[in-house]
């Protein structure tokens, strides 16, 4: 690139002193380090209320009655809400969406009324001066349940006899959806080897650190609700309320500082707290509801429960000829509002053997509803189990034709230089890099050198396994997620500057945090397109007064659409700050330019003045500038994703690992990622989202289950019985990066968070199944447990 | 009077300033830091003892906020984030958690800090495995623990120079 070109300024690589892929540090993060940081629960008011529910301790229960009378005695209670108390303030809802056609669901209220559908779902609320007497009053309330038959096992769910769990809705089944593409038949007649196999997926759930937490605040005299809440989409749960309590949105704000983790579990809308909101509407005083840890486990959505019978036919060269699945997902009573359960599935029908090039595809997924806790929509939506399928089937189509594993994915990824393409099921990828991707993961594990490790060891009675799997993710979702079907959830996001006097700027920006670093790289971003100092940038996110309107950050969009629009504005605010300079210092817009919070001359980079100077004339001296120059120092602009619904990313990973075959201990040795999610705007925070990632994959493949008794009891519902992945179990992460931006933005990122979580379970069970080969032992359930391992190998 | 009811006056040390308070007999030492003295900095993630978001120090041993009463507490020298902050003796680690970005939601990060300032101070040169055992007790659902580790590692070899240096 010449130095006339570099001058232009037209990309972010032309920039100066640019911020963008370099891992600088989080300006906000220090706050955290120093426990100074604003969780909801660190937040104080005058005249706060606390309140706690009393859970139904069925999973389907009529509600004949609540004594409440000993309760609203005791110390300290300052209200007993029943369900019908808070319908009057808060409408129920239906978690349905006009995209997902046939998909159904019952209304749900924020405290049950007639029925409680869960172990765990609230019927009654109790208001006092303190979380402790709250919880002393509801063991006073005396509730009449009658026990009703319950539908559990999802296996069952549809066959006739089962009892219906809404009757008015005719049967269990919320939602199939069926693809039939290509010559299936043909192909599996045709093929050398069918393999097949039953995938199953256990339930499990989020445990983000900090629990769901919100307080609600209505002041009568303002007319104002503001909520301040632990969640990831602020305008969203603002429309909600708006909506539930019949408020126009002037009155409501939700406010999201610092949020404890979110994995997707704080993007829904939860009964119990639209009931602490419709409860500060009824008391005129703000109301806190954090929900301790036992009832987060019955209360937060649960994710995955799924069942795949799926099969796969390859010819003798290696190469994949078709995939036949069936999936069958278990989500609770209801479909979870507003972005609805039957996406999961539908993501499995969509990604299922999405790396290859394969054209014959059946896939039904049936979504079915149950007396459990309700299932939803957490990190890596539906991935990690199409991932599983895919890359289990490709392991035991390898060793049918004896082929390396290795070697078959190679014979059959989309080729780099395929694209754009369109997947088997239909799916459309604007441009993927599989096979620099598959390379680069071989090199970085030294995949020849560890397979001779393998042997080595094998022979000496040491079982060792390697596990590959490809993956593709979802990322910048466009309105074709949920706006098409009706759901009020932003796809579009904005940013606004503010140029201040002393030549800092102000960035609010609808995309928020949950600790992924979007500020830092949302400052990053600005501080580049702008031309200051990362400094002098602050970044305001999470408030429904003072950002532009926004999606909030799920399905990996926060860097790919919030970083877009912040670079656009970025980019205008420049332009508005050189027309005025150009005027003060007699010079034009094009021979000036913004670096490091000075305007310089272009071609020479000399400094002509300052911000702060630029600021000062601007703001307080403006009648030293000519009438007709008007400064425009604030700008906003924003971006949505048009040319593709969605943009793909890929990447392969690699486990290596080593089963115990007497006592079924797995012990992971190393993981590798290799990931493209175009232009890294910081490569720390990129890849620790990918080891995070990872390690919530690994807890789903070894240890996360929700555990669930015949009568739809959850039986380790607490932290110490329900297992999440420690320090000294996990493996160091090697983490490398192909670059592939994409073309439907300037600055060409792609969303990063999901990708570890997607692929990790695939390549940690297909390395178990490598160490078992010797065996011809195979475990094809998570989380694969010693006790999986052990049935496996035929010793329990 | 009602068990709930029950308070007891107690007097402690906590980062360094003499504090005087009545406490219901129930009340966790954590709650009562939280909630009598804001010290909003330990954090709760699961009230019941496994996950280590509410490491405190209590004389000098690093405790789960949630196991101990504040009764217990009673004539002794409590020491949370915030103190460790002020008093510097964790400047190091808390630069190199941010360099090394070991931290996300940071919900974790005060208990997680806390027991690193343990392991510090029993094992000043601890290995990789030394460093996972160490905050074992201590649940990050965020980072995948690699960063903390590597974060933990830098800081040793940073004061190990630092020493030689001197
Ligand atoms: S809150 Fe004390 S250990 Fe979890
Ligand atoms: S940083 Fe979120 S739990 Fe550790």
């Amino acid at each position: 690139m010449s130095v006339i070109d570099q001058m232009k300024g037209l990309t972010f690589l032309d920039r100066p002193n640019s911020y963008i892929g370099r891992s600088v540090p989080r300006p906000n993060a220090k706050r955290l380090v120093q426990g100074r940081g604003t969780y909801v629960d660190d937040l104080r008011m005058p005249r706060l209320a606390h309140v706690a529910f009393l859970r139904s301790p069925y999973a389907h229960a009529r509600i004949r009655g609540l004594a409440t009378s000993a309760a609203k005695a005791a110390p300290g209670v300052i209200m007993v809400a029943t369900g019908a108390d808070i319908a009057k303030v808060c409408t129920p809802w239906v978690g349905v969406l006009t995209h997902f056609k046939g998909l159904k669901s019952a209304p749900q209220y924020a405290v049950a009324i007639e029925r409680a559908c869960w172990a765990g779902e609230a019927i009654c609320a109790v208001v006092a001066n303190s979380r402790a007497e709250a919880e002393d009053a509801i063991a006073l309330i005396e509730a009449d349940l009658e026990p009703l038959p319950v539908t559990v096992d999802m296996e069952t769910a549809l066959d006739p006899g089962t009892p219906i769990i809404h009757a008015e809705l005719g049967d269990n089944l919320a939602f199939e959806r069926t693809l039939d593409v290509g010559d299936v038949d043909g192909a599996f007649r045709d093929a050398a080897a069918v393999v097949e196999n039953t995938f199953s997926v256990g339930r499990h759930t989020g445990v983000t650190l900090e629990p769901r937490s919100i307080i609600a605040d209505w002041n009568e005299g303002e007319e104002k609700l503001t909520v301040y809440h632990s969640f990831q989409a602020p305008h969203m749960m603002q429309d909600i309320v708006c909506k539930h309590l019949g408020l126009p949105e002037a009155s409501v704000r939700v406010v999201c500082k610092d949020v404890g983790g979110s994995f997707g579990i704080k993007v829904h809308i939860y009964p119990d707290e639209m009931a602490t909101v419709a409860l500060a509407k009824i008391l005129k005083r703000p109301v806190k509801f954090i929900a301790d840890r036992l009832e987060s486990f019955v209360s937060d959505i649960h994710a995955r429960d799924h069942r795949v019978k799926a099969k796969m036919a390859v010819s003798a060269e290696g190469e994949i000829l078709a995939i036949e699945m069936d999936d069958l997902t278990g989500i609770g009573p209801y479909s979870v509002y507003p972005r609805t359960s039957a996406v999961e599935a539908n993501q499995v029908v969509n990604l299922t053997g999405g790396p290859y090039k394969h054209q014959n595809y059946r896939a039904r997924a049936r979504v079915v509803f149950q007396n459990k806790v309700p299932m939803c929509q957490y990190r890596a939506v539906g991935h990690p189990i199409a991932v599983m399928v895919t890359e289990g089937l490709v392991d035991q189509a390898a060793a049918a034709i004896g082929m390396d594993p290795a070697e078959i994915r190679r014979r059959n990824v989309i080729r780099d230089d395929a694209h754009p393409s369109i997947a088997a099921s239909g799916i459309k990828f604007e441009k993927l890099s599989h096979q620099q991707s598959l390379e680069k993961l071989l090199t970085m594990m030294d995949y020849d050198g560890l397979r001779k490790e393998q042997a080595e060891l094998r022979a000496k009675g040491i079982y060792r396994g390697i596990g590959l799997a490809a993956f593709i993710e979802i990322t910048n979702p466009s309105a074709a997620f949920y706006g098409v079907g009706g759901a009020r959830i932003s796809a579009q996001d904005g940013c606004t500057l503010r140029l201040n006097p002393q030549g800092g700027v102000i960035a609010a920006i609808g995309v928020t945090e949950q600790g992924q670093g979007t500020e830092s790289v949302i400052a990053q971003v600005v501080a580049t397109a702008v031309g200051v100092p990362m400094s002098d940038v602050r970044v305001v996110t999470g408030d429904t007064d003072a950002t532009p309107y926004g999606g909030g950050t799920w399905a990996c969009r926060a860097a790919g659409i919030g970083g877009e629009a912040a670079w656009q504005s970025g980019k205008a605010l420049r332009a508005n700050i050189l027309e005025v300079a150009a005027v003060i210092l007699q010079s034009t817009p094009d021979a000036l330019d913004v670096r490091e919070g000075k305007i310089v001359d272009k071609a020479t980079g000399v400094e002509r003045m300052t911000l702060a100077e630029l600021g000062r004339v601007a703001y307080f001296r403006p009648d030293t500038l000519p009438a007709d120059l008007k400064p425009e120092f604030v700008v906003t602009r924003h971006y949505v994703p048009k040319d593709y619904p969605f943009a793909f990313t890929n990447g392969m990973q690699a486990s290596y690992l080593e089963v115990d075959t007497d006592t079924g201990f797995v012990k992971l040795l190393k993981h590798w990622c290799v990931e493209d999610c175009g232009t890294v705007l910081n490569p720390q925070l990129v890849d620790e989202q990918i080891r995070g990632g990872i390690v919530q994959g690994i807890g789903a493949a070894l240890f996360e289950h929700c555990r669930y008794d015949s009568q739809g009891q959850m039986l380790n519902g607490s932290m110490a019985d329900y297992l999440v992945p420690m320090s000294s179990e996990m493996p160091d992460m090697e983490v490398g990066h192909v670059v592939t931006p994409t073309a439907s933005s300037e600055l060409g990122a792609k969303g990063a968070g999901e990708a570890g979580t997607a692929g990790a379970p695939a390549a940690v069970i297909n390395a178990i199944n490598d160490a078992l080969r010797p065996f011809n032992a195979h475990v094809s359930v998570q989380p694969a447990r010693p006790e999986e391992i052990l049935r496996a190998l035929g010793k329990v | 009077m009602t068990p709930a009811a029950e308070t007891h006056t107690i007097s402690l040390i906590v980062n360094g300033e003499r504090v005087t308070r009545a406490v219901a007999a129930r009340m966790h030492l954590v709650d009562f830091l939280r909630e009598q003295l804001d010290l909003t900095g330990s954090h709760l993630g699961c009230e019941h003892g496994v996950c280590g978001a509410c490491t405190v120090q209590v004389d000098g041993i690093a405790v789960r906020g949630c196991l101990m009463l504040a009764v217990q507490a009673d004539g002794a020298t409590v020491v949370t984030i915030e103190g460790l902050t002020d008093s510097g003796v964790l400047a190091d680690v808390q630069e190199a958690f941010l360099q090394r970005n070991a931290l996300q939601c940071g919900f974790c990060t005060p208990g997680m800090l806390t027991t690193i300032a343990e392991l510090l101070t029993v094992d000043p040169d601890p290995s990789r495995d030394t460093i996972r055992d160490a905050i074992s007790g201590n649940y990050c659902r965020c980072t995948g623990y690699h960063a903390i580790v590597d974060a933990v590692q830098n800081v040793v070899v940073a004061r190990r120079t630092k020493e030689a240096a001197e």
